[in-house]
């Protein structure tokens, strides 16, 4: 059997995913970044080895993604994470035409063509008010940790306005609405209405068209989704619970097995290959 | 003796001024703005005069400011803090043309005539960046009291180079230069720069002409004013009076009015 490792180094989470050769995922594992980043994606690859009952010596070959990709040591190969999202969302929907991407620190854009290829893209990485640091801020703001903003949300009646110009600025935004009687909840639904603006306006940029399929960490809020749909008044696909930040994780892993095959196609005797030690 | 007051609310902390008719401060009282923006200017006003043992009465005239203005209930007008700064500046120092006023959560760059009126003025109204929570953001990063971070700053000596710009991001750009094992002087120095080059940037969109006077709270801070000066190659003014120079300005709005005889005839509301 040969096994890749496709290793996400996120803004702040790092994703492993370990996939044999019929692209079904055998183990994965998760962390948050911190600062030590050749460490942490080390850590999540063997981690998800462990958590498929492998060896790093089952490993064939390690394909890294996401911010920290060029941190990863022991890796075969580098892609960036637009186009590891793009392979991993057309795995799962072979009709996705944009992508929509929101991370704790990024908002990415991309419009795919026929071929799973990116074609255009727009990220935010300038500004916390389009990002999931956004929805942090605003849940920490009213004490909530960024755990809670699911549950929370999941009671609201209402969304209050939230200009969502500026992550700092809504502090005072949500202060004034706590102290004339806003619940939470509804403040938090706002929140998540103004970052759904935001995405949109991201997501028009790159000339958008169905399918859409939304990743990342910060679609694992369901409110989030139902959103994204009622602003585009469009399905969307949301790759199953945790799937959903996996995204480019499996999109580089499975991008490992293509050049696998290809490697073999070519005689190469993939087990002796000399490798770094992970 | 007639007495006029400033109230500035600011977006963090709401300062009152008392003066005299002979333009003279009397008094100075500061305290957290909060959620309560109405209470907090009563309870910065009610400081105030404890503070010059002036009576509630002797005030003629109150002149509300900063961006809680019309929650001065008690203030009998209205004054954008843009025209607090300029006068208050030019009062302090006659000399003044361009003002940099640094508060909690914006930054004003401000042109002024000789005579203290505004010419033009440009400030972040979109973006926290470059302000007073940039170095918040630092402070809680770093677990470093803000009354600390100027003189920290100045024992640096390789500063970093922050690339973000935005200050929620820049809180975990701290915290990765910290990991990355550089000293916390020099981070905090490089923050220190980084607000200076976007403060530098917001003057220049209208004009540096000197001299140039620094107001706001952030003006108390030793690193941010040899940043400033480094960045702007001059030696901007700053007074004992610069956190309050928004205060200063509006009761010497107040004091007009007074002086031309446009007192209200009843006492003021709630005064």
């Amino acid at each position: 059997m040969r096994y890749t490792s496709g290793i996400d180094i996120g803004s702040t989470y790092t994703k492993a995913i370990i996939l044999n050769q019929d692209d079904e995922i055998v183990g994965r594992a998760m962390l948050p970044t911190g600062f030590q980043l050749p460490e942490v994606a080390e850590q999540a690859h063997l981690q998800a080895i462990a958590a498929a009952g492998l060896e790093p010596s089952d490993v064939d070959y390690v394909v890294a993604t996401g911010f920290g990709r060029h941190q990863a040591q022991f890796v075969d190969v580098q892609v960036t994470d637009l186009t590891a999202a793009a392979r991993g969302a057309t795995s799962f929907f072979p009709g996705t035409r944009t992508i929509l991407d929101v991370g704790g620190q990024t908002m990415k854009a991309s419009g795919l063509t026929d071929g799973a290829r990116v074609k255009s893209f727009r990220l935010n990485d300038k500004c916390a008010a389009g990002t999931g640091a956004f929805l942090e801020k605003t849940a920490r703001y009213m004490g909530f940790s960024t755990e809670e903003i699911g549950p929370l949300v999941a009671t609201s009646k209402e969304a209050m306005s939230i200009s969502g110009v500026c992550a700092v600025f809504a502090e005072s935004e949500v202060i004034n609405h706590l102290s004339q009687g806003a619940a939470p909840a509804d403040i938090m639904h706002g929140a998540i209405v103004s970052l759904v603006g935001r995405s949109v306006q991201l997501m028009k940029r790159v000339r958008m068209e169905p399918e859409f399929t939304l990743i990342g960490g910060i679609l694992r809020f369901s409110t989030m989704v139902e959103v994204v749909r009622r602003e585009l008044n469009a399905q969307v696909n949301v790759p199953e619970g945790a799937l959903v930040q996996f995204i480019p994780a499996y999109g580089a892993a499975f991008l490992g097995q293509r050049r696998l095959r290809k490697l073999e196609a070519e005689g190469v005797d993939i087990k002796r290959r000399a490798r770094a030690p992970a | 003796m007639a007495y006029a007051a400033g109230v500035d609310v600011g977006s963090t902390q709401t300062k009152a001024v008392v003066v005299d008719e002979a333009r003279r401060i009397v008094s100075r009282a500061l305290t957290d703005t909060g959620a309560n923006v109405t209470r907090a200017a009563e309870g910065a006003f009610q400081q105030a005069l404890a503070a010059g043992d002036v009576r509630e009465e002797e005030v003629e005239y109150v002149v509300g400011t900063g961006y809680g203005r019309y929650k001065v209930t008690f203030g009998n007008t209205q004054v954008t803090e843009i025209s607090c700064h300029g006068r208050g500046a030019v009062q302090m120092f006659p000399g003044t043309r361009t003002v940099v006023d640094m508060g909690g959560q914006d930054t004003k760059a401000i042109r002024v005539a000789p005579n203290g009126e505004i010419i033009d003025f440009c400030m972040n109204d979109k973006c926290a960046a470059g302000t007073g929570r940039f170095l918040g953001a630092a402070s809680s990063a770093l677990n470093i009291p803000l009354d600390q971070l100027g003189p920290t700053a100045l024992r640096g000596e390789r500063p970093v180079k922050i690339s973000t710009t935005c200050t929620v991001f820049a809180e975990s750009e701290v915290l990765s230069w910290l990991g990355r094992g550089k000293k916390i002087e020099d981070i905090l120095l490089g923050v220190h720069q980084s607000i200076a080059m976007r403060s530098a940037g917001l003057l220049r969109r209208v004009g540096v002409e000197e001299q140039v006077t620094f107001t706001g709270g952030v003006a108390r801070n030793v690193a941010m004013i040899e940043t400033l000066n480094a960045k702007l190659g001059l030696q901007v003014n700053v007074s004992e009076e610069s956190h309050y120079m928004g205060a200063v300005g509006a009761a010497l709005f107040a004091l007009d009015h007074i002086l031309a005889g446009r007192v209200p005839a009843h006492p003021r509301q709630g005064a």
